[in-house]
């Protein structure tokens, strides 16, 4: 895992966007992950899938990812480009999913820093320095410092390399 | 301690736990589904293409597998995945692998309680996120993905946070026409769909004692949408009587300390309550059913393991008895058990004489997979967990969640409709 990632920002402002939206219950039964990523926030903005490149971030509101435990939620935002995403708070299962899949980072931020972060801005995440430089806006951030046990599945790249 | 610290604390060795502690816990029991599996499978495929060798998975007698989700086969991609699955049960050993149309089947969560799968004391993980539903028989039980899934199938274990747990003390005697449903509808408005993040959601108090089994498993499967950890009550009696009807296996139960500690105390008079709806596109955006009266609605839905448990349809079909349904209406009971049971009781007749259809046993049409999927525009009024937008099919269908008898009554008259208007 890289530990600065530099990226464009997709932001989606709403709160409680949930895995039904991120990925449709009808897609539950796909399991390649090429094909899921395709399907990526249907239910939001069917063109996401084309708006974002890889190394991309997104930006969003409280408790994302609520819902089910479908891990296709993680692996079609991952497989379409975003590496992180920064919001005030993650539901649960998507938080576990996102670090133990080792598909993305789930980055805690204050609301503010949502607020100030727009849609396009260029952004770099420091996950060493817990830092978050947004390059358009010249502005810094701080983000929540993962927690010992998530910092160490991070660097490991997922749970399955992580040797307890 | 708490029930959820106790169990959590003995789980992985220790004296004692407190909320926020990291814990590597040793796992009872584990399930997977015909989506979760086939996500597991991927998980161990990978990991033998890089010259990783699984011989035998942890313990395979400690692992059960359904398929609910996508059956009967909803097409040929659910099909090969089903095909898979039970390649993949094969090879390792997994002997309770419940098949549909091989006898007992159904929603992982139903099979769960229906076949005492999980017993009170143990630690339980499930790769689906209402994997809550099976707290109330006093187990800690807990929804993981398939990554993680994979990890307890080979290792046994499974790291977790010890939650701070959230206490509802349910007072006063449930009236006539509410159900358990009313009760976590009315919370989930209160607490919100993220009130519960992390965290424990116990339930306890007098009404606790005189609700059976499957209105308290109501309660704990949709702690899932208060975005809740785990649900759990304490076993008692009435989980004891539940569980020797189906196994002979010992147990051994788990009960908070006195002095133990919540973090939020929450208690609600259920003598007072009033039949209460969710409203899309959120299980918390709750109403009283009486400020909806006269929303109009196209199809009633009856399914789910949160609603189609034999109790809820025995009383959805109390309701309809001799009376004709005004509104498309399915019921698909939530094991293949519940389903022979109803038909043993007369209730299938009951809902096919008002003009219902009776289907079966699926998850499909509750997260708009197969099996009664919402067109554009449509509006349900369900007994199932979830109302977010495109849960039940087309993105701008709209899903209102209700206790089956509320479902019932909206039924017969095409509107939503609160039960007591119906019968004075």
């Amino acid at each position: 895992m890289m530990t600065v990632m530099r990226g464009i920002v997709h932001k989606y402002k709403r709160a409680n966007i949930d895995t039904d939206v991120i990925i449709p219950g009808p897609y539950l039964k796909i399991h390649d992950h090429k094909e899921l990523a395709k399907h990526a926030m249907e239910g939001l903005d069917p063109q996401f899938p084309f708006k974002v490149a890889q190394g991309d971030f997104l930006v969003t509101g409280s408790n994302f990812g609520c819902g089910s435990s479908r891990e296709h939620a993680p692996i079609a935002l991952s497989h379409a480009g975003i590496k992180a995403i920064l919001s005030p708070s993650f539901a649960r299962i998507f938080y576990r999913n996102a670090v133990d899949g080792g598909y993305l980072l789930p980055i805690e931020v204050e609301e503010a820093t949502v607020d100030k972060i727009s849609d396009k801005d260029e952004v770099e995440i420091d996950i060493k320095q817990n830092k978050i430089n947004n390059l358009t806006r010249n502005e810094s951030y701080t983000m929540k410092p993962f927690p010992e046990l998530i910092a160490k599945i991070v660097e490991a790249g997922g749970l399955m390399n992580y040797k307890v | 301690m708490t029930i959820t610290e106790k169990i959590l604390a003995r789980a992985s060795y220790k004296p004692k736990v407190v909320p926020g502690d990291v814990v590597f816990t040793r796992i009872d029991k584990v399930m997977m589904h015909d989506v979760s599996g086939p996500g597991v499978i991927k998980v161990f495929n990978e990991w033998e293409k890089k010259g990783k060798r699984f011989e035998r998975i942890w313990d395979p007698d400690r692992v059960w597998v359904t398929e609910d989700h996508f059956v009967p086969a909803a097409d040929i991609v659910s099909s090969q995945n089903i095909i898979a699955l039970s390649n993949w049960t094969k090879r390792y050993g997994i002997k309770r692998h419940y098949k549909y149309g091989l006898g007992q089947y159904g929603i992982c969560h139903t099979l769960s309680h229906e076949e005492a799968l999980v017993l009170p004391g143990e630690v339980y993980v499930g790769g689906d996120s209402h994997t809550n539903t099976t707290g109330a028989l006093g187990a800690f039980s807990a929804g993981l993905g398939h990554t993680d899934i994979a990890y307890v199938l080979m290792n046994g274990k499974i790291w977790f946070k010890v939650p701070e747990t959230m206490m509802f003390n349910l007072m006063g005697t449930k009236p006539d026409y509410i159900m358990a449903k009313d009760i976590i509808l009315k919370i989930i408005g209160d607490v919100g769909t993220d009130g519960a993040n992390y965290k424990t959601m116990q339930f306890s108090g007098e009404t606790i004692k005189q609700l059976g089994m499957d209105e308290r498993l109501t309660l704990t499967n949709m702690t899932t949408e208060a975005g809740a950890k785990n649900g759990i009550i304490e076993p008692d009696i009435i989980t004891d009587a539940y569980l020797r009807k189906r196994t002979n296996t010992p147990y051994f139960p788990v009960i908070g300390d006195p002095d133990a500690r919540f973090s939020e105390v929450y208690t609600y008079e259920i003598d007072k309550l009033e039949p209460t709806v969710a409203k899309p596109f959120s299980p918390g955006n709750v109403s009283a059913v009486r400020e909806l009266q006269g929303t109009e609605i196209d199809k009633a839905y009856i399914g789910s393991c949160t609603g189609a448990k034999l109790q809820d349809l025995r009383l959805a079909a109390k309701l309809l008895k001799g009376k004709k349904v005004k509104i498309r209406t399915e019921v698909l009971p939530a094991a293949q058990s519940i389903y022979i049971e109803a038909i043993r009781e007369g209730i299938v007749n009951t809902f096919l004489d008002a003009g219902a259809v009776v289907g079966p046993p699926t998850c499909g049409a509750c997260c708009g997979a197969h099996m009664g999927v919402l067109g554009k525009s449509e509006i349900c009024v369900s007994t199932t967990n979830r109302n977010f937008p495109g849960r039940m099919g087309h993105v701008e269908s709209q899903t209102y969640l209700a206790s089956p008898i509320v479902v019932a009554a909206s039924a017969l008259t095409g509107k939503i409709t609160d039960p007591r208007d119906l019968v004075n």
